[in-house]
């Protein structure tokens, strides 16, 4: 196998590469003054309930240093959840507790953590050790993702998620993306997280990547992540263009988990969408962009939207 | 709209970069290599005397036209006399004038000169001239030689070729020989031959010219002689026939005019002197600057103050690193921790040299790391953690600088130069990737910083480049030109075809 790629190649399978992205999509249809409602997940949460989106429930903010004394409250009160940044980036700073034992809290991966070892971490997320440019942050809890059994065998740890790209208010491309062991549980594709490309017309899986490779069974639990159906495919779709209408921006990415019993729910939103959807759906997202791109009057209803982007 | 902004704005830029450095180039002479020197010769004449209280007049021959040298500086030292420095064909001259002067007078005429390709044109043409008159024995042996010469010439230049051979010949006949002995010394054979030529009408003229020498005072002027042919001068030297002026003659004085004149003086006695230096070529340039009143010969940075311009030279090569950072990121896809931090890295190296400012950025990096990984143990918040990374990279360079010291390894002091806030943050960012992306990325990270700082380094302390930026600022407006372009550049980077390699291609 080469080490590079004909560039011509690349164009001529639509492949959008990140100077390209950057200058002709994000710069040009991603307002600037939109960017805080998707980089503070907190604030992506309140419009997305104001918008009536299915989100995450919301248990606690913490603010400042001194309310993490509240904290073995909240813990005791709520043993099953997560403690995320609201300015956290690429899956970093977010902690699970799956439960208690004894005085300690368990993780997903089999840690049992003191609270004074779970406040440290608070107060990581509030200094900004994980926000960009190291600004000071606030942490928050939410319920604890139970996801479909649908991606039982497909997972390792963690909680996978659905990255669906939307421009204009249309999905144009969707990826599925699985922790794995190397990952840390984590659904983040640079650790490495599979991504399964997902057909938007049907809502099966496609291809799997891992790092820059091509696969198609899962590393830890062996088994195949092709021509998976996701379940309730219309509904995320809906989603996903809804957040796309209520938050404005023209070129978004937007993630989506499937809890067992709620249902999708909107996890976070981002602004500057990576472009690994591509590999794993072995499709360049150019030609669909300038699809949408070319068209002056999209239709307005969500359904129709979905419809549309379904027969793109 | 926005591209053809882009474009025109770049285009705008490096166009007016450009033209600013061909003008300084090509106008005004500016090399484009450092320590391009020349050679420059300074001929001073002085011309010395006894006034007895009359009125003085007193003219020098000084250089006008210089073929193959170029004048970068003139002056006159005429005490309190009056100097009026006159220009006649192709002459110039010096005048002084004095009402009453006693005792003796100098007055002095200096010149720097240096090689020059400008060509450079006689302005006099001259009539033909009339045959003089020879009286016998002479007139017939001149006749004799004349149509000797012409028999076996061409032209006006063969023909003075031809003549001069045929007089200088050893075993001369006897026309020759008493042609010959009508000239003593260089001047008269020089007259002689002048004379001569007029006879088969070929107008002619004498020059005066200065050899130039490493250092020589007391130079006697060589005498030449000059035929024209119709359209130009040719040059002879009288004495071996060889055509074209010598390469180390400047040519002093043309015609017959003497090379001084006194009217009420006694005792002149004109002498030159040569001393050989050189000068940067900078300095030509800046002069024949000044001489063309060009605007752009006085913005230059030399004009200002030594410590500024040291401190120029250094910002003056940032923007080349940032260029660099630019180019390896937008069209390489190169990693680097925070988009400058490479160059400040680079700057450092300048004063440590590449291999030792490598070893000592990773050495404390490695350590630092180390430490810091002790530190997350102890959950320390954010800024006083960076706080106490920073004293502890402070301490790390100078237990360095202090065993450096002791082993003699002068260069490794200037470790204190290291930007100990860039390390402190690169550390933290490093740790805080390695925790979070994992080792490999951190590593990416860090060499693909590494990489860059070094190939900064190569570039901000290339002494061409350096040279270039500061004798040519107009670079910065180029550098911001191609800065725009690249901001529009929206084709894939070398490390998305890696990345990409696993599509399929085949449709």
């Amino acid at each position: 196998m080469a080490m590079f790629v004909n560039p011509l190649q690349l164009k001529a399978k639509g492949i959008l590469g990140i100077n390209q992205r950057n200058s002709d999509y994000i710069m040009r249809y991603n307002q600037r003054r939109l960017y805080p409602l998707v980089d503070n997940k907190l604030q992506t949460k309140r419009i997305a309930i104001v918008a009536g989106i299915a989100v995450p429930k919301l248990f606690s903010v913490i603010k400042y240093n001194h309310q993490r004394k509240k904290l073995g409250g909240l813990l005791d009160k709520y043993d099953d959840l997560v403690i995320k940044p609201a300015h956290g980036s690429g899956g970093n700073g977010i902690l699970v507790i799956t439960g208690k034992i004894g005085e300690r809290y368990k993780t997903p991966s089999g840690e049992a953590l003191s609270l004074s070892a779970v406040k440290h971490h608070v107060s990581n997320i509030l200094s900004g050790m994980y926000s960009l440019g190291g600004v000071p942050d606030q942490a928050f809890l939410e319920y604890r993702i139970k996801f479909d059994p649908v991606f039982n065998d497909i997972s390792f740890k963690g909680v996978p998620d659905i990255r669906i790209i939307v421009f204009r208010g249309i999905p144009i491309s969707a990826m599925l993306r699985l922790p794995t062991s190397q990952s840390g549980g984590k659904a983040n594709l640079h650790k490495g997280a599979i991504g399964v490309g997902i057909d938007i017309a049907n809502g099966h899986t496609t291809y799997g990547v891992i790092g820059n490779q091509i696969t198609s069974h899962h590393p830890d639990t062996n088994k195949e992540i092709e021509a998976i159906k996701i379940p309730r495919w219309d509904e995320i779709l809906q989603i996903a263009v809804n957040c796309s209408n209520t938050v404005g921006l023209g070129y978004l990415g937007v993630d989506i988990v499937l809890d067992s019993t709620l249902g999708p729910l909107m996890l976070e939103l981002n602004a500057r969408p990576g472009l690994n959807v591509q590999l794993a759906n072995q499709h360049g997202l150019l030609k669909k962009l300038k699809k949408v791109e070319a068209l002056e009057n999209l239709p307005t209803k969500v359904e129709q939207r979905v419809a549309f982007s379904r027969s793109l | 709209m926005h591209k053809l902004a882009v474009q025109f704005w770049s285009i705008v830029f490096i166009a007016i970069g450009l033209a600013i450095f061909s003008h300084k180039v090509f106008q005004l002479g500016m090399p484009v290599t450092p320590d391009a020197t020349t050679d420059t010769w300074t001929i001073q004449a002085r011309l010395a005397f006894y006034g007895n209280g009359k009125n003085i007049k007193a003219s020098m021959a000084v250089p006008n036209i210089t073929p193959g040298y170029i004048k970068i500086d003139e002056h006159y030292i005429s005490g309190d006399f009056g100097l009026n420095a006159k220009v006649k064909g192709d002459n110039k001259s010096a005048e002084w004038a004095k009402r009453k002067a006693y005792g003796e007078q100098t007055l002095y005429y200096r010149t720097t000169l240096t090689r020059s390709n400008v060509a450079t044109k006689w302005n006099v043409t001259p009539d033909y001239p009339q045959a003089p008159e020879f009286f016998e024995p002479y007139s017939t042996a001149v006749n004799k030689i004349i149509e000797d010469v012409r028999s076996h010439s061409a032209d006006t230049a063969s023909f003075t070729f031809e003549l001069i051979n045929q007089l200088r010949n050893t075993d001369q006949n006897e026309n020759t020989s008493l042609i010959r002995g009508l000239a003593r010394t260089d001047e008269q054979t020089a007259d002689l031959i002048i004379k001569l030529l007029a006879v088969a009408h070929i107008p002619t003229r004498k020059l005066w010219t200065i050899g130039l020498a490493d250092a020589a005072n007391d130079v006697i002027p060589t005498v030449l002689i000059q035929t024209y042919n119709g359209e130009e001068w040719l040059t002879f030297d009288p004495k071996s026939g060889t055509s074209g002026i010598p390469k180390d003659q400047v040519i002093w004085n043309v015609g017959n005019a003497p090379l001084y004149k006194i009217k009420g003086g006694e005792q002149a006695e004109l002498r030159y002197s040569v001393t050989k230096s050189f000068v940067e070529l900078v300095d030509v340039a800046k002069l024949s600057a000044k001489r063309q009143r060009s605007i752009l010969g006085k913005f230059t940075l030399s004009s200002l103050p030594v410590h500024s311009q040291n401190t120029y030279s250094l910002i003056l090569m940032v923007p080349l690193g940032a260029l660099l950072v630019v180019f390896m990121r937008t069209f390489v896809g190169v990693q680097t921790f925070g988009t400058f931090m490479p160059i400040l890295i680079a700057i450092a190296f300048r004063e440590t040299q590449l291999l030792w400012g490598v070893i000592l950025f990773t050495g404390i990096v490695f350590v630092g790391l180390l430490i810091r990984l002790y530190l997350e143990r102890l959950r320390l918040l954010l800024i006083p953690r960076l706080a106490a990374i920073l004293v502890i990279v402070v301490i790390l360079m100078l237990i360095i600088s202090f065993f450096t010291s002791k082993l003699g390894l002068d260069r490794l002091l200037s470790i204190s130069l290291f930007p100990m806030v860039i390390l402190a943050m690169t550390i933290e960012r490093m740790s805080i990737t390695w925790e979070e992306n994992g080792a490999q990325i951190a590593l990416v990270q860090g060499l693909g910083s590494l990489f860059v700082a070094c190939l900064g380094y190569l570039v901000m302390t290339n002494e061409h480049l350096s040279y270039l930026m500061f004798a040519f600022p107009e670079f910065l407006l180029i550098i911001l030109g191609v800065c725009i372009w690249m901001g529009r550049y929206t084709g894939y980077r070398i490390s998305e075809l890696m990345r990409f390699r696993e599509i399929k291609t085949t449709t």
